[in-house]
C-alpha cells in the first residue's frame, strides 16, 4: 500500500498514473506487486505519466435512445402508446398465429396460453402458468418478435397484442387497454413463484 | 538393451471392476499386473511402403481443415420443430471423439435464439450506460485498443445434460446427452476497464447485457461479478471471436450459466435491480417439486462426464482402456475426480490432466482393465471449495425432475459382454 500511495502522491495533479492503471487491467489479483516492482525501476518521466485509456466516445440520451428498449418490472422504459385487446386479437392473428397456434395453444412453436406447473400433472410453462412479470412481455415482443420481422411492431400494436395474449389467459378482460400506466400493474398467476438459488453468492 | 521389467511397479487394482491405480499413469513403466495387462498382443501385418510416401503431397492452403478422414468429427443438432423457424436451438460438441481441454472453434457448441447475425464489424457498437456518469459508445477499433487479457474458460449451457431430467434414461451418447458445453482460450478487454472508464453510480447494482441479434437476447448479471472477472471477447483460440460464438464481441462471465455469457454483445446497461428479462423469468429458472422455482442460478456448479468409453466407442475386447473425461466447476479449481466400474459402489481417483485451471475444462484419465463382464462406468468431481457432485439420487431429492437446467449429477454409461456402451440410470 504504501508503494502504491507513495505513486499516487508523484502523480501530476490527480492524473492517473498509466503504468498502474495498465497493470491493473493486465494483471488480476497478486500478479499486480509483481508488476509494480517493475513500474518502480522506471523513472517518472513524461514517457510513464501518459494518459489511462479512455477510448469511449460519450453519447447523450437522446442519442442512444433507439438502443434503450429494456423494460424493468416496474414499468421503467415502457414508452408512451396503447392498445386495447381487440386490436392484439387482429396483430395476433396476422403476425402470431402461424407460429404460436390459434389463440396462442401452441405448435409449431411455443405455447403462450393455459398450462400448468403445478405437482403431479404434466408441467406446461406459458405466459399464463408461469411468467412472473407482464412487463416482461412487452419487453421480449417488443425486441424479438414477429420472428421473421422484429422490431417491427409499434408501440400500439406490442401494448395491443400483450392484452390479447394476457386476456387469452385469463388475466385481463376482453374490454382492457394496456399503456405504461396499466402494464406494470398486472399480476400475474405465478407472480410469487421463484425464490433466489440458495447457494449463490457463496457463503 | 531391455529393461529390466520384473523390478517395474505393477498396475495395482484401485477400485472394484478393473480400476487401476492412477500410479499407472505417475510412473514412467508399469509391468502387467495381476489381471494379465498386455497379454493379448497378436503378431503385426508385414509392412508395406504407401503411396503417400512414394509421391509429393498437396501445396499450402489458407485456412487449414481437418483431415478428409475426420468427417464424422462434426457438431449435430436436432430438426427444429418448425422449419419455418431456423436458428432456434443449439448445435452439439462431439466430446467422444475430442481429447485435451480445449475445443476447437469449428466445434464449439453453438446456442441462438434468432439465428446467427452477419454482423459487420466496421458499423459494429458496443454502448455502456444507464446508472454511469457518462454513457459511451465503443467501436471494435477503440475497444482493441485496450491492455488485453486472455483465460481459458469453458462455457456450458445451461440446458446440457437436460435430457437426464427424464424417468427413464435414453439411448444417447455423449453428444446429444452432453453436448452443450466448449472450452476455449478467450481474449479481450476486462469489463471493469470499461466501466470504470464510465464511471459506476454507487445506485447501479446490476448490469443488463444485451445482443445485436435478431432476438436482442438479453440477460441481467451482478454488477459485482462485471468487477471481478467479466470480460469481453475479441478473439477466441487465437483468432477472432466465430460468428456463432458471438463475433465481433461477445461477453464472457466465467463459470455462469452459458445464456449469461451474451453473444454479438451491443449494450450494458447498470442499472439497480434486475430487468427480469424473459430469459431470467421463463426460461433458465429451475422448477422444484412444488410450485416454486429457483431463479438466478449463476454458477455452474461441480459436474463430470467421461467421454471415453462412451456409447458409439464399442470396447474392443477385454483388456487394457484408458478411461477419460472432463471435469469442471464455475466455483473455481477441479481438486479430484474419481471414477468407478461397478456403478459407484466402489472409486479410485483419476489422474488430472494439467493445466488445471480454474472455472474450464479439466481431462482427467484412469486406467482400466476391463474383464470381458458387465460394468457401469461413473465419474464423481470434487471442485476446490469442497463441493461433491451429487449422485443422482441426491440430485434428484433435493429438486426432483422438472428442473430442465443445470443438471450435474453423476453420470453412468453400462458396458455390456459386447463391448457396447449405453447411457443407464445407475
Amino acid at each position: 500500500m504504501c508503494l502504491l500511495d507513495r505513486l499516487a502522491c508523484r502523480s501530476a495533479l490527480g492524473k492517473p498514473v498509466s503504468p498502474l492503471a495498465f497493470a491493473r487491467a493486465c494483471f488480476p489479483g497478486q500478479a499486480l506487486a509483481a508488476a509494480l516492482m517493475v513500474v518502480t525501476v522506471v523513472p517518472l518521466t513524461s514517457a510513464t505519466a501518459a494518459d489511462e485509456p479512455h477510448f469511449g466516445k460519450p453519447i447523450t440520451a437522446q442519442e442512444l435512445a433507439p438502443w434503450d428498449i429494456s423494460v424493468g418490472p416496474d414499468g421503467a422504459g415502457l414508452p408512451p402508446g396503447k392498445g386495447t385487446v381487440a386490436q392484439g386479437e387482429a396483430v395476433f392473428a396476422a403476425k402470431c398465429q402461424a407460429c404460436h397456434g390459434e389463440k396462442g395453444q401452441g405448435r409449431p412453436n411455443d405455447r403462450l396460453v393455459g398450462g400448468n406447473i403445478a405437482p403431479g400433472q404434466p408441467t406446461v410453462k406459458t405466459v399464463g402458468s408461469y411468467w412472473p412479470y407482464a412487463t416482461t412481455l412487452f419487453d421480449y415482443v417488443r425486441r424479438a418478435m414477429p420472428w421473421d420481422r422484429p422490431k417491427s411492431l409499434s408501440d400500439d400494436e406490442v401494448y395491443a397484442v400483450a392484452a390479447y395474449v394476457l386476456y387469452l389467459n385469463g388475466i385481463l378482460g376482453q374490454d382492457a387497454a394496456l399503456d405504461a400506466q396499466s402494464l406494470p400493474k398486472v399480476k400475474m398467476p405465478n407472480r410469487d413463484g421463484f425464490t433466489p438459488f440458495p447457494r449463490w453468492p457463496p457463503k | 538393451m531391455g529393461r529390466r521389467r520384473k523390478e517395474a511397479p505393477r498396475a495395482e487394482p484401485a477400485a472394484g471392476n478393473g480400476i487401476l491405480s492412477r500410479r499407472f499413469f505417475l510412473e514412467r513403466t508399469l509391468a502387467a499386473g495381476a489381471a494379465g495387462l498386455g497379454a493379448s498382443a497378436a503378431a503385426a501385418e508385414p509392412l508395406a511402403v504407401p503411396p503417400w510416401s512414394r509421391e509429393p503431397g498437396s501445396d499450402f492452403t489458407a485456412y487449414g481443415q481437418p483431415s478428409r478422414f475426420e468427417g464424422k468429427v462434426v457438431r449435430s443438432w436436432a430438426a427444429p420443430a418448425n422449419p419455418a423457424t431456423p436458428g432456434i436451438g443449439s448445435s452439439r460438441t462431439p466430446h467422444h471423439l475430442l481429447d485435451g481441454m480445449i475445443t476447437p472453434s469449428g466445434l464449439h457448441y453453438e446456442r441462438s435464439h434468432s439465428g446467427v447475425p452477419d454482423i459487420d464489424p466496421e458499423q459494429h457498437r458496443l454502448l455502456i450506460h444507464g446508472l454511469v456518469r457518462q454513457p459511451l459508445v465503443f467501436s471494435l477499433e477503440d475497444l482493441s485498443r485496450y491492455p488485453r487479457v486472455s483465460r481459458i474458460a469453458f462455457i456450458e449451457c445451461a440446458g446440457n445434460s437436460g435430457a437426464l431430467y427424464t424417468a427413464q434414461a435414453q439411448p444417447l451418447n455423449v453428444q446429444a446427452i452432453h453436448g452443450l458445453l466448449s472450452c476455449s482460450d478467450w481474449t479481450g478487454v476486462k469489463l471493469s476497464t470499461l466501466l470504470d472508464e464510465a464511471g459506476i453510480d454507487p445506485r447501479a447494482k446490476w448490469v443488463l447485457a444485451e445482443g445485436a441479434d435478431a432476438s436482442g437476447m438479453s440477460r441481467s448479471f451482478p454488477l459485482a461479478k462485471a468487477l471481478d472477472d467479466a470480460m469481453v471477447c475479441l478473439y477466441q483460440n487465437g483468432e477472432r471471436v466465430r460468428p456463432s460464438n458471438g463475433y465481433p464481441l461477445r461477453l464472457l462471465l466465467p463459470g455462469f450459466e452459458g445464456n449469461m455469457n451474451v453473444k454479438w454483445l451491443r449494450r450494458l446497461n447498470l442499472v439497480d435491480a434486475p430487468i427480469m428479462t424473459k430469459d431470467e423469468t421463463s426460461k433458465y429458472t429451475i422448477l422444484l417439486k412444488e410450485d416454486k422455482a429457483w431463479q438466478f442460478v449463476f454458477p455452474i456448479e461441480v459436474k463430470s462426464i467421461i467421454t471415453r468409453p462412451s456409447p458409439g466407442l464399442t470396447l474392443k475386447g477385454p483388456g487394457f482402456y484408458e478411461i477419460s473425461g472432463l471435469a469442471w466447476s464455475g466455483n473455481g479449481r477441479i481438486r479430484q475426480v474419481d471414477v468407478s466400474a461397478d456403478g459407484g459402489q466402489s472409486f479410485a481417483p483419476a489422474v488430472l490432466q494439467e493445466p488445471v485451471l480454474p472455472k474450464a475444462l479439466t481431462r482427467f484419465r484412469a486406467a482400466w482393465q476391463w474383464g470381458g463382464g458387465p460394468a457401469v462406468l461413473q465419474s464423481r468431481a470434487i471442485d476446490e471449495t469442497g463441493m461433491v457432485q451429487p449422485s443422482r439420487a441426491q440430485f434428484v431429492a433435493e429438486r426432483g425432475l422438472r428442473g430442465n437446467f443445470h443438471y450435474n449429477a453423476i453420470a453412468s454409461w453400462r458396458i455390456d459382454q459386447a463391448g457396447e456402451a449405453t447411457n443407464v440410470f445407475a
